[in-house]
């Protein structure tokens, strides 16, 4: 039955699921958007598959052949493909494995059976196919992502700052963590999470991604006071964005 | 003679992806198997060269449904090996905030994802028509242990101020006393669904197996303790191994568990088998009512297990809140500690039963071997083995309804396969 409504899937990859729970917290307080849009495959909370879809939500890393396979039929699929999460965005906490050599890594967990188990390193769903846009976070900010469906609906630019966490940090009014000696990626980091570690006392870890031109963009004053450099705030963010570090060692190289 | 062919290729409704198998030949059973089928994630593997400090943050990534259970167990851990004593308070907190992840998985779980199957449904989202008022609680439920850990840790999925030696944030006088009066008008949001639990037909199987879980001599155990089973033994949590005893299957990216017997279960059945007289009286009315006198042997009335502990968390919940309200909340920095090499296991029982992590740091407090065992691996050689029962009991029945059938099976044990396909590890040496 054709309702006129976009019909939406939501697809995970290697990932803790985290982001579709998100998901679903978030349409809990926004029931009005399961009136906007039609969600024809949700895994996680329905058994109703549909393959019909324009809009496609991926959650997860790529991590072994078969995962390309199933990323590059559900573009073909779909009008929009839209990045949920760091895993999906960024290659996120997967990555860290990334830092390790695979075979070390396969036979660490799996000992002589390794080779039952198919893997390679993780990357960012856009590395395997063209993404049109991208929800930051581990997990995703619920909010946000309601602001990101709308502007899809409407057919707009997804509204995800370009500026760093500090931004939102120094409008909380929040204690600077560098002034109690420790040390926060929110200068290089992008905002949107309303600096949501900070606020309770945690150092930003990054999920979010780096924000664009660092050098340009970073919150320099705050490194200045701790003395730190850019680049030496940018080799701290392994936890999420190894993905990103590897490559941009790559490039220099 | 039947023959049968059933093959669900990701299972719905549960967290992460596994797969039923069934080929039954002329009334002979070639092959009934659940398999786990999700991509490995290596965690184990990978957390080794990173600080102390980070190791809770990230093992909380394991799972988006569990997060403050796996951050709490690495905490338990990390603590133990550098020797912190919490203070009361946080204590009390690491409680609450557990008792919060609770509520929130055993909500999502019985509302979300096994009432559909009682109610005709395929998801929750035809029952906003049908079943209005279920759909409601269960939406108010979910929001208020939601909004529990989130006064506590920042958020429930990934809480930010869980740290060594306790949180980074205390949360202020009024948030509690505002959540608990939530909490004392959520008792009658449990006592309705422990009458909707009550009328469901529940599919009649009964086989019984060995029931494992966390105990404490004075509390119902969610955190640390001792290992304990329905069998009568009892390991210290550092004993684990010897409940445990993982091993690789070919078909299956999760590794299997067996201790006594081929197989055990862990999660809400067993911690009620074997803790049923510590819990709330008011949630050891509700068992009565949904039939549950230990030890119950039917795999499917786990699901109700987990309304008696949201029961029992409630009320537990209402009653640390009355006790950190009387001592007073004061913000506190996390416990002081000395960082040396050292090795150690903690171990929760999370929604989905217990779970273990087990790290060794070197003199810089950096992670060199790490092992975690998550519930889900443990309950699936268990799983197995009752469809293995329950096949030939149901075999001149509908294609369709065996399906069904076995899938809500499987959707009982709540497996959480995104935790299970990477956390494990074959020797540890
Ligand atoms: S981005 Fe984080 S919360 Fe989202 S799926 Fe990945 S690990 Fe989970
Ligand atoms: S460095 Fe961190 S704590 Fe300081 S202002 Fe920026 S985000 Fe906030
Ligand atoms: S503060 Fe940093 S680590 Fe925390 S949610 Fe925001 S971007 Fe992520």
């Amino acid at each position: 039955m054709d309702n006129g409504k976009p019909k939406v899937a939501f697809f995970d990859f290697a990932c803790c699921e985290g982001c579709q729970l998100t998901v679903i917290d978030s349409l809990q307080t926004h029931l009005d958007l399961l009136d906007a849009i039609e969600i024809v495959q949700f895994r996680e909370a329905m058994s109703e598959k549909g393959e019909n879809y324009q809009i496609a939500f991926i959650e997860g890393s790529c991590t072994r052949q078969e995962d390309e396979e199933r990323l590059h039929k559900i573009r073909d699929q779909a009008d929009i493909v839209v990045a949920l999460g760091a895993c999906a965005h960024l290659g996120g906490i997967n990555a860290l494995k990334n830092l390790h050599p695979l075979e070390d890594v396969r036979k660490w967990v799996y000992g002589d059976k390794a080779a039952w188990y198919d893997t390679y390193p993780a990357r960012p769903i856009g590395a395997v196919i063209e993404v049109d846009a991208f929800i930051p976070g581990c997990p995703i900010d619920r909010e946000e992502f309601v602001r990101v469906v709308k502007a899809l609906l409407l057919g707009t630019k997804p509204p995800i700052p370009d500026y760093p966490v500090c931004v939102e940090c120094k409008l909380k009014e929040n204690v600077c963590l560098f002034d109690l000696g420790k040390i926060c990626l929110g200068p290089v980091t992008r905002a949107g999470c309303n600096a949501i570690c900070p606020s309770y006392g945690a150092a930003c870890e990054g999920c979010r991604g780096l924000i664009p031109n660092p050098n340009e963009n970073a919150m320099k004053d705050v490194l200045a006071k701790a003395g730190l450099t850019v680049e030496e705030i940018m080799s701290r963010f392994t936890m999420f964005n190894t993905y990103q570090l590897q490559e941009r060692m790559a490039e220099e190289e | 003679m039947t023959t049968l062919n059933v093959n669900v290729h990701h299972v719905t409704r549960v967290e992460g992806h596994g797969s039923i198998v069934v080929d039954v030949k002329n009334g002979e059973i070639k092959e009934c198997r659940f398999e786990v089928v999700e991509a490995p994630r290596f965690f184990e593997a990978f957390v080794r060269g990173r600080p102390y400090s980070e190791l809770s943050h990230i093992t909380s990534r394991i799972c988006g449904i569990c997060a403050v259970g796996h951050a709490t167990a690495s905490l338990e851990a990390t603590e133990k090996a550098m020797g912190v004593q919490l203070t009361e308070q946080a204590t009390l907190l690491r409680k609450l905030m557990f008792h919060g992840e609770i509520i929130d998985s055993h909500i999502l779980h019985t509302y979300y994802l096994v009432a559909p199957d009682f109610l005709g449904a395929g998801s929750v989202i035809p029952l906003i028509e049908t079943h209005r008022d279920a759909v409601l609680l269960a939406l108010r439920v979910k929001k208020l242990s939601g909004d529990l850990c989130a006064i506590i840790g920042g958020r429930h999925t990934h809480p930010c101020a869980l740290t060594v030696g306790g949180f980074t944030h205390t949360p202020g006088e009024r948030e509690l006393r505002e959540i608990q009066a939530r909490l004392v008008d959520a008792r009658a949001d449990m006592d309705a669904s422990v009458d909707l639990f009550a009328s469901l037909p529940w599919p009649e199987f009964e086989r019984e197996t060995e029931y494992v879980s966390l105990h404490k001599d004075d509390e119902y155990a969610f955190i640390g303790g001792t290992v304990v089973t329905s069998d009568g033994f009892s390991y210290p949590i550092e004993d684990y191994k010897q409940v445990t005893n993982e091993e690789c299957v070919p078909f299956s990216t999760a590794k299997w568990t067996h201790h006594n017997r081929d197989a055990y279960m862990v999660g809400a059945l067993a911690r009620l088998n074997n803790n049923h007289d510590q819990l709330h009286p008011r949630a050891q009315a509700a068992a009565a009512k949904l039939g549950l006198r230990p030890i119950v042997t039917n795999p499917f009335l786990n699901s109700a297990a987990q309304v008696v502990e949201m029961v029992h968390c409630v009320e537990d919940s209402i009653r640390i809140i009355d006790e950190l309200l009387s001592r007073g909340v004061q913000p506190e920095a996390p416990a002081p500690f000395k960082v040396e090499a050292t090795e150690a296991v903690g171990s929760c029982d999370v929604p989905r039963g217990i779970l273990f992590h087990h790290y060794v740091y070197d003199e810089d407090g950096i992670c060199t071997r790490a092992n975690c065992i998550i519930p889900t691996n443990q309950n699936m050689a268990n799983l197995n083995a009752d469809m293995k029962v329950l096949l030939p009991q149901i075999l001149d029945r509908p294609q369709d309804e065996v399906r069904h059938l076995l899938e809500m099976l499987v959707r009982a044990y709540d497996p959480c396969i995104s935790c299970s396909a990477h956390c494990l590890k074959v020797e540890f040496v």
